[in-house]
């Protein structure tokens, strides 16, 4: 099976400084990946270079096109959505016109329509929310519709920067499912930045792992969890 | 009771062009965080070519009306497609200084071409009075004001573009993973922005003459009106424009030793005003920042 993302020789620099080193990863389509490492290792910083929010230099083909050095609007087109880091959604907007927003580059009206309603199944509370402004949503009702807007592309592959950030626990679980089943369902790839590397291993079939800004470790999420320097590292037992 | 109602409207009147061009400033605001202190030349400019257009080539007001408002909107565009995109994320005083230059090659320009005599401009309606309280001119232009609102009001609420504007101005990056193009959506609001002050212009010109200063006094009242309703709201624009008419008109007329030549003043005192005690305006949000 060919990749549905294939990264190589990627560096990203903010400025002048470099904060990716020769990163090759790739992503198979339908599958969950996630990126392991400690803070400032270059986990968000990986995902936004695949947006193109920071400059960069090396290879990125999605699907069989090069997207490397795009504009992120014009990544979007392409099929690649993405929550970044704070969620981003739009605070004084109702969660309506979030919902629609997600679908800005598409025209097909009624499928705009089904989806909305699709999102409502998903993510029930946000039906109740509906005219509701974002910013008044708790944190929690804020993922959930940062996680829909994205799906609202109707993505090939759907970038998710820390989904279980500042959410209580039983919270997370729950949006990590909801993540697992809308993967099943419409089988769109995922790559999710976590802090929480048991929730993320848990919920991925690979995973790579950063520490300054170079790959070290990579394989499937179960060969990692038995890895004996992932276990002390980052899951600590 | 005659005088206070024909003070009212026609002070409504004058709060129309005010709530116009103190749109076309927040629009622009919301899109780049910056005050467009030449917006009122620009509209001066909009308003010259229409007369050109009625004067010396004869055509009817409304077909130069309409022309003008098309010549405005690309008109807009390009002044921020070549002046202001280049110098996005120079810091605020290299942007103070572009507007006020700016300001400056509109109103010489207009005064090299056309002149600093002043010229009539004509009215599209009747020169009748409404009931001898207010000419049908002032009646008019709140009429059209009126509607014109309402049809950006539709525009950006219920419109997948507006939407798209509003979403660019209020969160350009996220707008960006939305696949909204930001530098579009910039450049369209100043494009709108200028065409509403073309309107203001066009509607003002016939009560104060046209010349290249003409809009000088209009702007500081259109600040006035942005800041009172609160410069990231424009509803609160609009509203502010017709307080600050109404409110002009009416300490003109009721309070005597501001009368007519201290009107002005009353405009900066509320401009200060404002500032010192509610900086956000009427109905401006409080920009919170999370550290």
């Amino acid at each position: 099976m060919n990749a549905l993302l294939e990264v190589s020789r990627l560096e990203a620099f903010y400025g002048q400084s470099q904060v990716l080193h020769n990163i090759n990863f790739s992503l198979m389509p339908g599958s969950i990946t996630t990126i392991l490492g400690a803070n400032g290792a270059g986990k968000t910083t990986s995902l936004r270079a695949l947006s193109g929010m920071v400059k960069t230099k090396g290879d990125i083909i999605f699907g069989g096109v090069s997207i490397s050095g795009k504009a992120t609007e014009e990544i979007v087109r392409f099929g690649i959505a993405h929550v970044p880091e704070g969620r981003g959604t739009f605070e004084g907007m109702s969660v309506m016109e979030n919902l629609q927003l997600g679908a800005m580059t598409r025209k097909d009206k009624n499928g705009i329509k089904e989806d909305i309603e699709r999102m409502f199944g998903y993510f029930p509370i946000l039906k109740n929310r509906t005219y509701q402004q974002a910013g008044t949503l708790s944190g929690g009702e804020q993922q959930m519709l940062a996680v829909a807007r994205a799906l609202m592309l109707r993505p090939q592959l759907l970038l998710l920067d820390e989904p279980s950030f500042g959410l209580a626990p039983l919270l997370v679980s729950e949006t990590l499912e909801i993540l697992r089943r809308i993967n099943q369902e419409s089988k769109v790839c995922m790559l999710v930045v976590e802090q929480n590397a048991t929730l993320a291993l848990n919920l991925a079939d690979y995973a790579y792992v950063l520490e300054t800004g170079k790959v070290v470790i990579s394989g499937t999420a179960e060969e990692i969890k038995n890895n004996e320097s992932v276990r002390r590292s980052y899951l600590g037992y | 009771m005659d005088l206070f109602l024909s003070q009212i409207l026609s002070g409504l009147s004058s709060g129309a062009i005010y709530a116009s061009l103190a749109l076309a400033i927040v629009m622009i605001y919301q899109a780049i965080e910056h005050i467009n202190f030449a917006q009122g030349e620009m509209a001066m400019f909009s308003t010259f070519i229409a007369w050109t257009l009625i004067v010396n080539y004869n055509v009817s007001y409304w077909l130069a009306f309409l022309i003008v408002l098309i010549v405005s909107f690309f008109g807009g565009i390009l002044v921020e497609r070549i002046v202001f995109a280049p110098i996005h994320d120079a810091p605020i005083l290299s942007h103070l200084i572009v507007f006020l230059g700016l300001f400056a090659i509109f109103n010489s320009l207009a005064g090299y071409i056309w002149g600093h005599t002043i010229k009539s401009f004509p009215s599209p309606f009747p020169e009748a009075s409404f009931r001898g309280l207010v000419g049908l001119h002032q009646l008019g232009t709140v009429a059209f004001v009126g509607f014109l609102l309402l049809l950006i009001y539709v525009f950006f609420s219920f419109t997948r573009l507006g939407l798209a504007m509003r979403a660019a101005a209020a969160n350009p990056v996220s707008a960006q993973l939305t696949g909204i193009r930001v530098k579009w959506m910039t450049a369209l609001g100043w494009g709108l922005a200028s065409a509403l002050g073309a309107v203001s212009g066009m509607l003002v010109a016939p009560v104060v003459f046209l010349d290249p200063h003409m809009m000088g006094g209009i702007l500081i009242y259109s600040f006035a009106a942005s800041l009172l309703g609160g410069v990231n709201s424009p509803g609160g624009a609009v509203l502010g424009g017709f307080i600050v008419g109404v409110l002009e008109n009416l300490v003109g007329t009721y309070v005597e030793f501001i009368g007519n030549e201290l009107k002005l003043t009353f405009a900066f005192i509320l401009i200060t005003g404002v500032l010192l005690f509610k900086p956000n305006g009427l109905f401006g949000r409080t920009v919170v920042t999370r550290v």
